[in-house]
Order: C-alpha cells, then structure tokens, then sequence
C-alpha cells in the first residue's frame, strides 16, 4: 500500500477554512490519549486545561495578556512567511525590543521625567526590535547566508546580552540580590485596562497594529508585491520587484512588531526587566501564524488559542501535577497537524494497492 | 594584557585542550554527518535540534534504567529515528513544507525530552569509558589523544569516512546526489525519489539521537532539559560551512569544538570578560562564519545540492 498525492485542479477553500479547525480537533484527540498514557484522566485533564481558563474571568484575562504579544508578533511573521522569508529569531527580536525600551525606564527611574517616558520606550523598543532583525536580512541579501540560521543564533546572542544587563550594570541594587531591574516609574508603565485586571492598553495597540497590517497587505501595493513574490518569484521578477528590498522590508517589520511586544510585555504586565521575560513566545508566535493561516483574522484566532494551552498548562501543572513541558508538546502536535491539513488544500491523498500498473506515455 | 595572551596560548598548545576539543566536536560532527547526507538527497531537515535532545533523553533515561551506555547509545538513535520519521511523513509523504515541519519538530522535540526526562534530572550514571590500549595509550602526547578517547569519537571518525566513501565511491551514493541534485530526472530515470530520501532522513535522525546521546552518556554524566544549548543549529550552519562536503565538516566541528574551549578556559583566566560574552561566542562565530562563507562562494555559484528543500510531488 502506498500513499500518493494528486494535485487539485483548484485549491480547495473549503479545506482551507476547515483545516485549522480540523487539526485542533486532531490535536485534542492526541492530546486526550497523552493524558490517558501519563495516567491521567483524559477528560478531567482536557477540561483542566481548555475549558476551565474560558470560565473563570481571571484566566480569561490572562489569556488576552498572553495572546497580546503572540498577535503582535505572529502577524508581523506572517508577512515574511507569506513571501517566503524565513524569520525565525523572533524571540531574539523580542527581547532585544524589551531591553531597548527598559534602557531608558531605567535611566529615567527615580528622576521627575514626564509622560514622554512611556512613548520613548516603545519608539525605541520597536526601533530595536527592526534593527536586529536587520542583521540577518542584511546577512542574506548582501552575502547569501541563510537568514534562517543567523536569525536563530541571533536569539542565543540576545538572550545573553540581556542576562548580562540585568545580572551586570542593570541590577536593581535594593533587589536583594534578583537578577531584576528596579521596579519601572508609573510613566515607565502601560496602565492597565480595567481596574484590577492585568489587561492592559498594549492590547488595543495589538489590535490596532493587526488592523493596520490587513489594510497594508490587501490594499497596497506593497501587500501584493508580498503576496506576489511568495506565490511566484519569477513573475514578480519580470514585473521588476525587487526580491532583495522584500527581504529587508519583511525583517524589518515584522523585527519592529517583535520588539514592540518585547516592550509593552515589559512595560504593561511585568513592570520590570529580568531574564525570564517570555516563555518563548517568538517561537509560539510561528505556530501561530500557520495555525492562523497566514491571515490577520485568522492570527488573532489563533493567538487567543496559543495563548490558552500556556494558560491552560499553567492551570494543569497546578491542579493535576502535569508537567509544564506537555504545553509545548502540545504546541508541537498541533503546528504538525496544523502543516498536514494545510497539504490537504493543494493535494488529495489517495492509498494506492498493489503494484501500479505501466502506462504508456501516449495512452 | 600580553600575560594573559601568552596564557591563552599556552592553553592551545596543550594536550588538555585537544582533548576537551574532541569531546566538544564529537556531538557537532555525528549530527552534522547525519544532516550532510539528508540535505545531499534535497531534504533540508531544521530539526536536528529537536532529534538531538530526545537522543539526549531517551539516550539517557535507557542508559540509566539498563546501566549500559551501549543501551543508551541504541536508544538515543532510535528515538532520533523516530523523530526523523515524522518529518519524513509530512515533508514526503504530505508534501509539507520543509522549514516549517522542522521547527515543528524542535518544539515537539524540546517538549517532549522534558517530559520523559522529568523523571531523571539529578541521577547520575557511569559515563562512557574512555578505551586505553595497554601501550600506546602511554605513549607521550599522542598517547592519550589518539588511543584513550571513547567509542563516541572513534565513532564519529568512522562515520565520517563511511559516509565519504558512500556518497563518492558507490553507485548508491552516486544515486543519492542525483536526487539531491535533480529529483525530476532522477524520478524520469525510475529512482525511487521518495523512498531514498526516506532513509536518509532517517539515516540524518539516527545520527542526530546519536549525538545528543552522546552529551548525557559521555559528555556529562547526567541530564538536564534543554542540554543540547543549540548545538543542533550549529550542526545546521556546519553543513552549510562545509559546502556540503565531508571532509571540511570535519574541519568545521573541529574549528567549532575550538571555539567552545576558548568560552570555558578564558572563563577560567578571570580576565573580566562578562560570562555572557564568552556564552555568546559559539552563535556569534556561526552567524560570522555563515557571511563569511557566502560571500567568498558568491560568484561561483552556491555549493549546495540543487534540490535542497524544493517539495517534490511525483506525478503518475
């Protein structure tokens, strides 16, 4: 038996909208029979960790907070993997935003600095973010390295830059010893949303940015030279695009988004700089972006989502002893699943039997 | 400043730092020999992170459980195995694209390795012997660097110069570039395209659960989540840095190991060199190194196998 894929004459939209849904429901049954091998009940555990968050306000909250950064920068991917760039040192880019924006909450700490602290940060946190992300377009178009590899170390080498700061000249000297920065000013900080929740304002700013970026790649011209470049290079080489210049503009972008979320992540729900500042959201945030499809409604829905397994296993760990790892298998599975159902739009599989019979070319 | 250079070269001339080389080298060598013969078949696997640490832990827990490092070592390519299995299902099964499946693979990988090494973190167990030969392991300087290292690096050798062998002196190997090089004529010429480059991805997993393993049963005697540290990429950038060719691969891990033993001695010298600097080394030398060796191929051309990462759908 053999399996065997056949080219639709059409790319089926149908499947196109199904198959998100499709590998969520295949990654719940996975999961469901994980749970049963690490004897767990699989539906007790199931509700635990989808369920429940969506119930209880608080979680729900949490959720949004978590979704926030995810949105931000998966949208911002999104535009590199839709013209077939690969930037996969988000997280890099995030923290390189985070550390860039805390430069100045630190500076200013203590001092009367005014209302232009806040606006300052995130201006410089996205500036960052985009001109770290430029190291590995400029890589790649100047010499040909692939930007794959240098944007991946890039994420070790950010990683470390911001250990040092914060274990190093950054350390608060009142911190009893914690690798943190003092605690940032209330002009350093995004004010939450509501009264006692920890949704804050850089929520609206995500939203707005995923606005913005739907408008830019449905009615501009620079969205279709993204779209057309990734679809068909060559054709978009003959109507004169320049691939190069795409490169650097996709990086750059989608660079500034993470570092803003790098940035609001520290000045809104965490309020000071320390080295564990994201549970790997540049890489969730890749997940994110297939599972929403490469499209900005899509991501959103798939933000609120990502964001509810961390939750979900936050909530697990605690009431059922599960370990915090399972989220990330889960996160595996789905993107897995996710990838094969995305083939099921462009291909039908069919199981062929026994020996294929010769052909004749002119049959 | 000339005190502390004349310690640092002191520190290179020394039998102690070709020995902490080889050990260094020898996971960056088995995962990138596995990786060379994958891409040399048109498949650009981004998982070897993810392969390498459920080596590590599967390698480790098997090595723990049945005291042997042999165990160990068998398992750590199993799983490897298996995990290439699951990229080969999707890349050439379901024509999945590439890049994408292989992060997949390193988030699944990272999780999982968690999860069955949760239960071993803090054990510790015999690690690999190192293998003397009565006399010629007593022998001066040479002694120790060529006969008292541990079946790992003999190993890794053995691989290297088996896989030179095949791609370059057998007709399968012959085969294998063709497809790596031209899948379309490969196909019109009756290769089985998929079915080749299934075994060596497999082949590419096996060798990358075999160096993860390697960290936990001879590196270090025990495991700790996440210990592969990105070796996995830089295996990656090796085969880009070695144009896809053993010979230089074995070069490039040997230059990478150097890297890694200049981090940890200058640590030692107490220069005030931040940690985080010397941390950062490894992946700062990648990126460098990746530039470096895409400018000087520039005009000739890349190096690597024309059909490296281009879904292939046979048609019938």
């Amino acid at each position: 038996m053999l399996l065997a894929l056949e080219r639709r004459a059409e790319r089926s939209t149908a499947i196109g909208i199904a198959s998100p849904v499709i590998a969520v429901a295949l990654t719940l049954a996975t999961v469901a029979v994980l749970f049963a091998i690490i004897g767990k009940n699989p539906i007790e555990a199931l509700d635990v960790y989808f369920l429940e968050p969506l119930l209880d306000p608080f979680s729900l909250g949490e959720i949004v907070v978590k979704a926030t950064p995810l949105v931000m920068i998966a949208i911002g991917l999104s535009l590199c993997y839709i013209a077939n760039v690969w930037n996969i040192g988000a997280e890099g880019q995030f923290l390189v935003g985070a550390v860039a924006g805390s430069w100045l909450a630190v500076r200013t700490n203590g001092t009367d600095a005014g209302y232009w602290v806040l606006p300052a940060m995130l201006v410089l946190g996205t500036l960052a973010g985009a001109l770290y992300a430029l190291i590995p377009a400029i890589c790649k178009v100047r010499f040909g390295a692939s930007e794959i590899l240098t944007s991946l170390m890039l994420v070790y080498v950010a990683y470390y830059g911001m250990d040092y700061l914060v274990r190093g000249p950054w350390r608060d000297p009142k911190g009893l010893n914690f690798p943190t920065t003092a605690p940032f000013d209330p002009v350093a900080t995004l004010p939450p949303l509501f009264e006692g929740s920890r949704v804050h304002s850089g929520t609206l700013i995500a939203l707005m940015v995923v606005m913005l970026i739907a408008v830019m790649l449905g009615r501009t011209i620079m969205g279709f030279e993204i779209r057309l470049v990734g679809a068909a290079p060559k054709a978009a080489g003959f109507s004169g695009f320049n691939a190069d210049r795409l490169v650097l503009f996709t990086f750059a972008i989608s660079g500034a988004l993470a570092g803003l979320a790098g940035i609001i992540e520290v000045a809104g729900p965490i309020g000071y700089l320390q080295p564990d500042i994201s549970p790997g959201y540049g890489f969730t945030a890749i997940i994110v972006a297939f599972l929403g499809r490469l499209n900005p409604i899509g991501i959103l829905i798939a933000g609120f989502f990502l964001a509810l397994t961390f939750i979900g296993g936050e909530n697990a760990e605690i009431a059922m002893k599960v370990p915090l790892d399972l989220t990330k298998v889960f996160q595996g599975i789905l993107l897995f699943y996710v990838l094969a159902c995305d083939s099921m739009i462009a291909y039908r599989v069919r199981l062929i039997r026994g020996v294929r019979k010769a052909v004749p070319a002119n049959a | 400043m000339l005190d502390a250079l004349g310690q640092i070269l002191g520190l290179i001339f020394s039998v102690n730092f070709i020995l902490t080389v080889i050990t260094a080298s020898t996971p960056l060598l088995l995962a990138a020999s596995g990786e060379l013969v994958a891409e040399r078949s048109g498949v650009l696997n981004l998982g070897v992170e993810g392969m390498m640490i459920m080596g590590a832990a599967c390698g480790f827990a098997a090595a723990y459980v049945s005291d042997s490092t042999i165990v160990g070592a068998l398992c750590g390519i199993l799983a490897g195995a298996a995990m290439a299995a699951i990229f080969a299902f999707l890349t050439l099964g379901l024509a999945v694209n590439q890049v994408a499946t292989g992060l997949a693979l390193t988030i699944l990988g990272t999780g999982l390795s968690g999860l069955i090494g949760a239960g071993f973190v803090g054990m510790r167990i015999t690690p690999a012997p190192q293998l003397y030969l009565p006399v010629l392991t007593g022998l001066p300087v040479v002694g120790r660097i060529l006969f008292g290292q541990d079946a790992f690096v003999y190993f890794s050798f053995a691989l290297i110069i088996g896989i030179w062998l095949f791609l370059y002196r057998t007709r399968s190997g012959l085969i294998l570039r063709a497809v790596g090089d031209n899948h379309v004529s490969a196909h019109a010429l009756g290769y089985p395209v998929l079915k080749i480059r299934m075994l060596a991805v497999l082949f590419g997993g096996g060798c990358a659960g075999l160096a993860g393993a390697f960290l936990p049963l001879a590196y270090t005697p025990f495991f700790i989540p996440g210990m592969t540290a990105g070796r996995g990429w830089i295996a990656l950038a090796l085969v880009v840095f070695a144009s896809w060719r053993p010979g230089r691969l074995v070069a490039g891990a040997y230059l990478f190991g150097a890297v890694t033993f200049l981090q940890l001695s200058v640590q030692g010298l107490g220069l005030g060199i931040p940690p985080q600097v010397m941390s950062s080394l490894p992946y700062l030398a990648t990126v460098v190194v990746l530039v470096l060796i895409s400018r000087t191929r520039g005009a000739s051309g890349s190096a690597a196998p024309a059909s490296l990462g281009v879904v292939f759908v046979p048609d019938r």
